[in-house]
């Protein structure tokens, strides 16, 4: 009987053998947003139980969240879900059938990136003029 | 709807199977469909959301009771713990599906993934209630 062989079969061929494309980049930049929102979002649930709790508590939060390590932390947030919104919006026309054509794929994965710092950034500047 | 297959009298599955409609994983479209019906409603709420936190920035206390406990604030923030929770939980369930194979590891991580949102959404609406439940002025 022949031996068993251990050739080296084929294996699919993963993430690093692809030349990055914007579409292939704002696509797993789709993923890790989200998993950054889902953890996030625990800072909410933190701030309303705290606001629930008393003024001792809500002020300790409100302080955290005041610093420059919690104004960090909110700005990050922010663009992470403005960022999160336009690709998930862009997926949105995608199940519509719309924005295949190849320059439309590529032109609408860059706005989604350059859309969401642009959108940050006047957001926390407003923010900062008006309050 | 059109049947297109290419033979019709060929097909794997049973006819009580295609009459159900509901294909490999026993449950059709429905986390799909949920997963895109929250992504809609979360564009507005998260809009409307952004601009309530923005106007509790630097509140104190009695400041922040007195927007949270608005009923058109806190019916937003609610419609949107809603929403988001389970837009979340219906996200992290794919990474999860995808990337995680072994049969025990893939019923923990679906599990904590469901407990969470679970967790996160009474936590907020919890406090949300309990801030604007008794407050007229």
């Amino acid at each position: 009987m022949a031996e068993a062989k251990t050739a080296p079969r084929p294996l699919s061929p993963h993430l690093q053998i692809y030349r990055w494309s914007w579409t292939m980049a704002m696509s797993i930049f789709h993923r890790i947003t989200g998993g950054a929102l889902y953890v996030g979002i625990a800072l909410l649930a933190v701030w309303l139980v705290a606001l629930a709790s008393g003024p001792d508590a809500f002020e300790a939060v409100q302080d955290f969240f005041g610093s420059p390590l919690g104004l960090l932390i909110l700005f990050v947030y922010s663009w992470i879900l403005i960022h999160h919104m336009l690709g998930g919006i862009r997926h949105l026309v995608w199940d519509f059938g719309y924005g295949m054509e190849a320059t439309q794929r590529i032109n609408m994965a860059r706005f989604t990136l350059i859309g969401s710092v642009t959108l940050t950034i006047v957001l926390w500047a407003a923010a900062f003029l008006l309050g | 709807m059109v049947d297109n297959r290419y033979d019709t009298s060929r097909s794997m599955r049973t006819p009580l199977a295609r009459a159900k409609g509901l294909g490999a994983a026993g449950h059709g479209v429905e986390h799909w469909w949920l997963h895109r019906m929250t992504a809609v409603s979360n564009i507005p709420l998260i809009i409307a959301f952004v601009f309530i936190v923005a106007t509790l920035a630097g509140s104190n206390y009695a400041e922040a009771i007195a927007i949270v406990s608005h009923p058109l604030v806190a019916i937003i923030l609610i419609l949107a713990v809603l929403s988001v929770t389970n837009h979340m939980r219906l996200g992290m369930q794919l990474p999860i599906e995808d990337y995680i194979h072994q049969k025990g590891w893939l019923l923990a991580a679906t599990i904590a993934n469901n407990f969470y949102a679970a967790v996160i959404a009474v936590a907020c609406l919890y406090a949300i209630v309990k801030v604007s439940l008794g407050r007229i002025v």
